[in-house]
């Protein structure tokens, strides 16, 4: 199953915050899409899920296997969000319903999508939790998200996207609001979890040296239009736009070095 | 429906671990026992009246003594309680009746409907309570169906106003765009996210609404608004207890604590009943912990004479074993000293 998004133009307050956006992301594929922050590379996502905040107004086409998703209805997205495509946000401190289990809040799409039994639900749910490495799944799906750091949270929300097993996951930026040691061992999770699914991935990044760990194609936003795209190692080895080179550049003074695998 | 996150057992143990929450429960248990039990039996008959015997002191057979027409004080306490619970409890489902649908349309509708409707409420919202009663009783004579209305409307949209902002804090969280992201349909999220993360502050302002029942109904029917002179009621025993305030003191103190205490009893119940439905909350009264103490220890340890913190200076030279306890005393100094230690 395979997303083509075509001339996407998402209008916010009479501004067109995203103008003109076109990407493909062929089955099992990634695709990385790049950019500071206001670029337009979250509400591209939002709007790939019909989940545009309201007020906002959209246009273009968004095809996802085969159907045109731009206008359908709510109840016919409701039926692809959490079971054929998965998101995972950026904040993993406000992503969550603070007065619901973590259990329960995983199992939802499975509930929703499958209508499992609780006890089927449970099983899956902690088999779920074991494979993002979460500590002690039986205990751990009866706590509450306060009880939890902000990397386990995140653990949670990647869990919450992935137990359905989607076609299409995309990650908004999944390791940004966590701190470094803790971003490598999420990411690494995420990878394997996402490779071995075999889904498609869009990956939300401002962070180059993030990007170098996901091979594939991207594209980079900048004021809402795509400026530059091509295979990752292009990108990040040979940046035609000012604002890669920028961001390139953002990842070197923290430290990164551009691969060497890679030519 | 059948995914509940509320914990049936749990919660109602988490109200009772509360000192406000077993003192509520207790109250209002209390005060629903009499309103059961006048109904069968009262110490004596709420209808005998013995003029002789008026102004009795406590005793055996007068438990809290008599009136001044000899009718016996705590009989007609637990028969007033009746008048207090039909109240509270109409006025109460009448103030979620008209608060929660109207505060749920205020923050759902489209802009151009909800606006209006936002103005609406705040303009209703400057009507008093009181003043909405004596309007009504001026067509409809007084009656407790009266004091019902003009609670339920006056403190359903109080309740309105108050539970917008909430349910449009929760739609419009990340939590709720991740659950929808998961599929959740528009009527399940407003039922299982909306309704359950909105309900703590809703039963708080239906806590305090039935406080306000009590109270409106008390002092309607002291005013002659509310109940009829043949209903017992605390209001009423107020009513005909204040002209003899100069006679018989003790007279009002009875009527008035259980009034007062009741409405206690209610909003700390509230407040309870939100603590324990509220998984954050549920240890906090306890987690409170002595972070005075390792501050101030830490100020207090660099090698004695160069400990010298802000407070230290003002008040000249403390000796050394006294300056923990100087640094402790306040927060300010505690806070301007670990400035200046280093």
């Amino acid at each position: 199953m395979s997303l083509e998004v075509t001339d996407l133009v998402i209008t916010l307050g009479g501004r067109a915050v995203v103008d003109g956006v076109s990407f493909t992301v062929e089955p099992g594929k990634r695709l990385g899409l790049i950019g500071e922050s206001g670029s337009g590379k979250s509400l591209t996502c939002l709007a790939v899920l019909g989940l545009l905040p309201a007020g906002a107004q959209v246009s273009g086409s968004i095809r996802w296997a085969g159907r045109e998703l731009m206008g359908a209805g709510d109840r016919a997205l409701a039926a692809i969000r959490g079971k054929e495509i998965g998101i995972v946000f950026q904040e993993p401190t406000t992503a969550l319903d603070p007065i619901r289990t973590i259990g329960n809040q995983i199992g939802e799409s499975l509930r929703i999508h499958y209508g499992l039994s609780g006890r089927e639900t449970r099983d899956r749910v902690i088999r779920m939790v074991d494979r993002v490495q979460l500590p002690e799944p039986e205990h751990i799906i009866r706590r509450y998200p306060h009880q939890l750091s902000g990397g386990q949270r995140q653990r949670v929300a990647i869990a919450m996207a992935l137990i359905t097993g989607p076609r299409l996951v995309i990650a908004d930026e999944p390791t940004t609001a966590l701190d470094v040691t803790v971003q490598a061992g999420i990411l690494e999770v995420f990878d394997d979890l996402v490779t071995s699914s075999g889904a498609s991935l869009i990956f939300i990044t401002h962070d180059i040296a993030l990007l170098s760990q996901m091979s594939g194609a991207g594209v980079v936003l900048a004021g809402g239009r795509v400026v530059e795209s091509g295979p990752v190692e292009q990108i990040i080895h040979a940046p035609a736009h000012p604002i890669t080179a920028q961001l390139a550049a953002a990842a070197r003074a923290t430290g990164w070095r551009v691969p060497a695998g890679v030519a | 429906m059948s995914v509940r996150p509320v914990r049936p057992p749990r919660w109602l143990a988490e109200v009772w671990r509360r000192p406000g929450g077993a003192f509520g429960v207790t109250v209002v248990g209390f005060v629903l026992l009499s309103a059961v039990v006048s109904l069968f039996w009262t110490p004596q008959p709420l209808l005998a009246t013995d003029t002789s015997a008026g102004w009795l002191g406590p005793s055996a057979t007068h438990l809290l003594g008599t009136d001044q027409i000899g009718r016996d004080v705590f009989s007609w306490l637990l028969a007033g309680s009746r008048t207090t619970v039909v109240v509270v409890v109409a006025a109460t489902a009448l103030t979620a009746l008209i608060g929660f649908p109207l505060g749920a349309l205020s923050a759902l509708l489209p802009a151009r409907l909800s606006e209006p409707l936002v103005v609406l409420i705040d303009i209703l919202v400057a009507f008093p309570v009181l003043l909405v009663a004596m309007l009504l009783s001026a067509p409809f004579g007084g009656s407790l169906g009266v004091v019902v209305v003009a609670v339920g409307f006056g403190a359903g949209v109080n309740v309105a106003r108050v539970t917008r902002p909430e349910i449009l804090r929760v739609s419009q969280s990340d939590y709720m765009l991740a659950a929808r992201a998961s599929g959740v349909g528009t009527v399940s999220g407003l039922l299982q996210h909306v309704a359950p993360n909105v309900g703590p502050v809703a039963i708080v302002q239906l806590s305090q609404a039935a406080g306000t029942a009590i109270l409106a109904e008390a002092g309607l029917t002291f005013l002659g608004y509310g109940a009829p002179s043949s209903t017992p009621s605390w209001g009423r025993s107020l009513s005909d207890a204040q002209s003899f305030i100069g006679v018989a003191p003790a007279s009002v103190v009875w009527p008035g604590l259980a009034i007062a205490l009741t409405v206690l009893a209610l909003n700390l119940l509230g407040d309870a009943v939100r603590e324990a439905l509220d998984p954050r909350l549920r240890r906090a009264g306890v987690a409170t912990g002595p972070e005075t103490v390792t501050v101030s220890s830490g100020i207090a340890a660099p090698d004695g004479a160069d400990g010298r913190v802000d407070s230290d200076a003002v008040r000249g030279d403390i000796p050394p074993a006294a300056r923990p306890l100087a640094v402790t005393g306040s927060g300010t100094a505690r806070g301007q000293g670990a400035d200046h230690v280093a």
